[in-house]
């Protein structure tokens, strides 16, 4: 074993079993009886707030009796037909800003019912038996690509297949998921439960994927648009943001997104390097990731170095404290300056109104790695047109060519969560069968 | 400190807090512990007649009712008498007082409704010092196909019989145990006061089924696959048992004749309903069976901070308090009227209210966009079923209207004077007010 402190980038920093334990279960499983009192909780609220705080609408107080009549799985069946990702979301959601941030009981006592883990309840409990939960619609003949296999495309892929649709879906990477196989913090996402959400909702029938094909690669738009009735692009943010500063090109300096792609891949957490002292540069969920599975790798010092406010954070409180929970230094108004050899400069800024601007003042932090999380960029867009650096669309999805919808993060509108894209994918294919079919 | 010493039918206890007849008061061993928990008395668990004893099923003998956090709501059991020789009952119960003179010790007997069988168990009964018999007509199960138990006390005449006999035979206060499974429970306790009981308890246990299997298609508890009604008890009967506590309390051929409240008490606020209804103390069981011996710390505490409170000096001077409010639907004031209010700092919109009223009640609650529910004056009669389902203590209120206002809902003026059904133009049968 490496020692905790040795200088540079290391693998094996520190204990094997200290690192597994380290990346279990963000949140455990409820144990049974932990089901029948949070399910009690639940007031069933008319007209429910948190349902409408939920971007896929899932009815949350029929699926919460459910449970608490003793049938998760119907409950599970509620959330599927409304979330086709219901298991994922369950995992993944930032429940303090959707659900659980609108449940009368926050708004009551600070402890809202607790909604994402009566859900992966319901839904774990559907999962763990054979079969898929719906069946198939009647073959229609109509042929529709999506392209993506990331929540927007999954989602859209899915609601497709079940209305009678043949889909071909199509992944530039080698495996299906997008983001919830390359991007999901590992400790939120554990033990392969990406790959089984694939393997379990392709059982609906009617899906076939091709991996390892890209748009701009072997696929062309107007190819597809030729051969298939429909095209859905799910092609999310392939690209990251440079910091633009002198020294990001330095051996050290990473994408935040490459670094816990690795890590999701990785079959040994102990054989993958990371720096004595880390700092990320970003306020989002992907620079809390990058910070707190740095940590858990066993780096000594990790800061995540943000340009504004707590309040401007992308992240959520929650999300904060969990990263300040596992000893991740948060720094605020810094922005970096420039990275040299073993270090980065920081320069404090201000706002005075119009504009965020360096003060002048600035601190210098040893780094031996520096993680870029200040955001994704599109990297294919078809050559449809593009807003606000997104595919422009109106209405389900419909971008400015015909036959051509797009959703997920990739797409104009939504909140690059894991939920809107699979609300936006589901949507959009429901828009497309009203098209295809005249519906 | 508020004095919890009580005088029931002359038998002094520390407190008003007595152990029903049932498991806990099975053996000296748990009577000793009890009284060393302080309990002020116990019933001793039903002794039969001379003999081999009655025997109990091997396999389940209760049932149970739970709320989402398993707190038990409701028991259900199929036990019978005592299963323990008389003799040893006898020598146990008499060593007992002897050892705590200040507690009471009551004898619970069931035995065949034949006057030798009384004549022969009382003097044997006296001969332990025990402060007092409870006669048992209230087991709902087993017994009572043997036409004991509730069998005699579903039959006003075999009571008065009975107690008659045991006036004649035993010298010491005579407690009748009433069954609650009968439609009117004054019909016997009017038979117990005519053979010349001392008092009544009640309630006994009221004939159930917890719950079916759905596998095994039998009731719970299952015995090789089959199932009986059992006796229910617990928290969920206590509104029946108060109920009929308070119908003997109020009737005139029964007034004042003094009761011992069974049924669900679990707390010392239980207790002070129960007495306030008209018992001059109480008997608890399924709290004792859920909790063990130590939860009369906390009933003792609780009535007495309560009493102090209230500034009663002892339990005297607040039993039957509510006897008088207890009345007829007839003679309810019909010109009090009130309407919902929705504390809107105290309301967490849930919506709660609106489902119940919109759906099921006056359509009386509006609900805006902005979800702010606020109770509609020209619809809203009061029913308090919005109070009843909102989860927030004291957020919906029922205010009174005063007199001189007009009730929204009828275009009425509201009057201050008193009028009920009795004297009401819609009713066929009203006589005129004088
Ligand atoms: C590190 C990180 C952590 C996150 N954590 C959370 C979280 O905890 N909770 C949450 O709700 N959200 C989280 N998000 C956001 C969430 O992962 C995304 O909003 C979501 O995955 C978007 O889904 P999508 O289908 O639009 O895109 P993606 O998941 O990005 O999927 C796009 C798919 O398209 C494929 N693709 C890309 N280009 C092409 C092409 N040219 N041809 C073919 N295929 C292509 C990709 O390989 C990928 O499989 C996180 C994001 C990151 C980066
Ligand atoms: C297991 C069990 C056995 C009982 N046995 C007797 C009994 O032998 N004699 C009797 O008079 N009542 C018996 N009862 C009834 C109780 O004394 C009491 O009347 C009833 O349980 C209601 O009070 P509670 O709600 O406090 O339990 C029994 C109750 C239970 C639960
Ligand atoms: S807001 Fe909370 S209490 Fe109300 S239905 Fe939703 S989860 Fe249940
Ligand atoms: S008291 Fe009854 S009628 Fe009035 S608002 Fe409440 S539920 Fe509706
Ligand atoms: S039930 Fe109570 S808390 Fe819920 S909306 Fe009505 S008044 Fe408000």
């Amino acid at each position: 074993m490496t020692s905790p402190t040795a200088p540079g980038i290391a693998a094996g920093r520190i204990a094997a079993e200290q690192i597994a334990a380290g990346f279990a279960d963000l949140h455990a499983p409820l144990a049974p009886h932990e089901v029948n009192v949070a399910a009690d909780r639940c007031y069933f609220c008319y007209d429910a707030p948190c349902v409408t705080a939920c971007p896929t609408s899932i009815d949350i107080p029929l699926f919460i009796r459910q449970i608490a009549t003793g049938t998760p799985e119907a409950a599970a069946r509620t959330i599927f037909e409304s979330n086709i990702l219901g298991g994922m979301c369950a995992r993944v959601c930032p429940t303090e800003d959707l659900c659980e941030g609108a449940c009368v009981r926050e708004a009551a006592e600070g402890k809202p019912v607790e909604i994402g883990r009566l859900q992966r309840h319901a839904t774990d409990t559907l999962m763990a038996q054979q079969g898929h939960p719906f069946t198939r619609a009647p073959e229609t003949g109509k042929r529709v690509a999506v392209v993506g296999a990331g929540p927007a495309g999954l989602s859209c892929a899915h609601r497709l297949a079940m209305l009678g649709h043949a889909v071909t879906m199509y992944d530039a990477k080698a495996k299906p998921g997008g983001l919830n196989e390359y991007g999901i913090a590992a400790y939120k996402s554990t033990n392969g439960f990406a790959q089984r959400e694939v393997d379990w909702l392709m059982g609906i029938g009617g899906i076939t994927l091709e991996t390892g094909k890209a748009l701009g690669g072997d696929l062309s738009l107007d190819a597809l648009a030729e051969d298939f009735d429909a095209v859905f692009l799910g092609v999310g943010l392939g690209g990251v943001n440079a910091l633009g500063i002198a020294g990001d090109d330095r051996e050290g300096v990473a994408n935040a997104v490459d670094f816990i792609g690795e890590l999701r891949q990785s079959a040994d957490l102990g054989s993958l390097p990371v720096g004595r002292n880390v700092v990320v540069i970003g306020g989002g969920m992907t620079a809390v990731d990058a910070a707190v599975q740095s940590k858990l790798l066993g780096a000594e010092n990790v800061t995540i170095a943000y340009r504004r406010g707590r309040e401007a954070m992308g992240a959520s409180r929650y999300e904060q404290d969990l990263a300040a929970s596992h000893g991740v230094r948060l720094m605020f108004n810094v922005q970096p300056h420039f990275v040299h050899d073993g270090g980065i400069n920081l320069e404090y800024t201000t706002d005075d109104g119009d504009g965020l601007k360096g003060t002048g003042e600035t601190v210098t932090l040893p780094a031996d790695q520096v993680f870029r999380a200040i955001g994704q960029t599109l990297t294919t867009d078809g050559g449809l047109t593009v807003e606000g650096r997104k595919i422009k669309v109106s209405g389900a999805g419909r971008t400015t060519r015909d036959g051509v919808w797009a959703g997920g993060d990739c797409a104009l509108g939504g909140d690059d969560l894991t939920v809107t894209a699979v609300a936006q994918g589901r949507d959009a294919a429901m828009d497309i069968h009203a098209a295809l079919t005249g519906a | 400190m508020a004095d919890l010493t009580t005088d029931f039918l002359g038998i002094q206890s520390p407190n008003p807090f007595w152990l029903a007849s049932a498991p806990p008061t099975d053996k000296e061993y748990n009577v000793r512990r009890a009284f060393e928990a302080g309990w002020g008395g116990v019933v001793w668990k039903t002794l039969g007649a001379e003999g081999p004893p009655v025997v109990n099923v091997n396999g389940p003998r209760y049932g149970a009712i739970y709320g989402a956090d398993r707190r038990l709501l409701g028991l259900n059991n199929i036990e019978l008498i005592t299963d323990r020789p008389l003799e040893v009952n006898l020598e146990e119960m008499a060593r007992v007082k002897a050892d705590y003179p200040d507690r009471a010790l009551i004898a619970s007997i069931m035995v065949p409704c034949e006057e030798q069988a009384w004549k022969d168990i009382l003097p044997r009964v006296e001969e332990t010092n025990a402060d007092g018999i409870e006669l048992n007509f209230g087991c709902p199960h087993g017994m009572a196909e043997r036409g004991m138990g509730s069998a005699v006390g579903q039959v006003p005449e075999y009571i008065e019989m009975v107690v008659r006999w045991c006036k004649q035979y035993y010298q010491r206060p005579v407690i009748v145990k009433l069954t609650p499974n009968i439609t009117d429970i004054r019909k016997p306790a009017q038979a117990a006061k005519n053979g010349g009981a001392d008092a009544v308890s009640l309630i006994n246990t009221i004939n159930s089924i917890t719950s079916v299997n759905l596998d095994a298609m039998s009731p719970e508890p299952m015995i090789d696959g089959k199932g009986t009604h059992g006796g229910y008890c617990g928290p969920a009967v206590k509104p029946i048992a108060m109920n009929m506590v308070a119908e003997i309390a109020r009737d005139p051929a029964t007034r004042g004749m003094p009761i011992s409240g069974i049924g669900g008490i679990t707390t010392w606020r239980d207790a002070a309903e129960f007495m306030a209804l008209g018992c001059g103390n109480v008997q608890v069981c399924t709290a004792a069976m859920t909790y063990g011996f130590k939860i009369v710390a906390e009933m003792k505490s609780g009535l007495s901070q309560w009493m102090d409170e209230k500034g009663y000096a002892s339990t005297a001077d607040f039993v039957g308090r509510a006897v008088p409010n207890v009345t007829d639907w007839q003679y309810l004031n019909l010109n009090y009227i009130a309407k919902a209010k929705i504390d809107q700092d105290k309301c967490i919109s849930c919506g709660r209210c609106y489902a119940a009223c919109e759906d099921t009640s006056h359509q009386a609650i509006a609900m805006s966009a902005d979800r702010t529910f606020t109770v509609i004056d020209e619809e809203c009669v009061a029913c308090n079923l919005c109070v009843d389902v909102c989860p927030v203590q004291d957020c919906i209120s029922m205010e009174q209207l005063p007199s001189g206002r007009t009730d929204p809902r009828t275009g009425k003026l509201v009057l201050d004077d008193y009028a009920n059904w009795t004297t009401h133009p819609n009713n066929p049968g009203a006589v005129a007010a004088e």
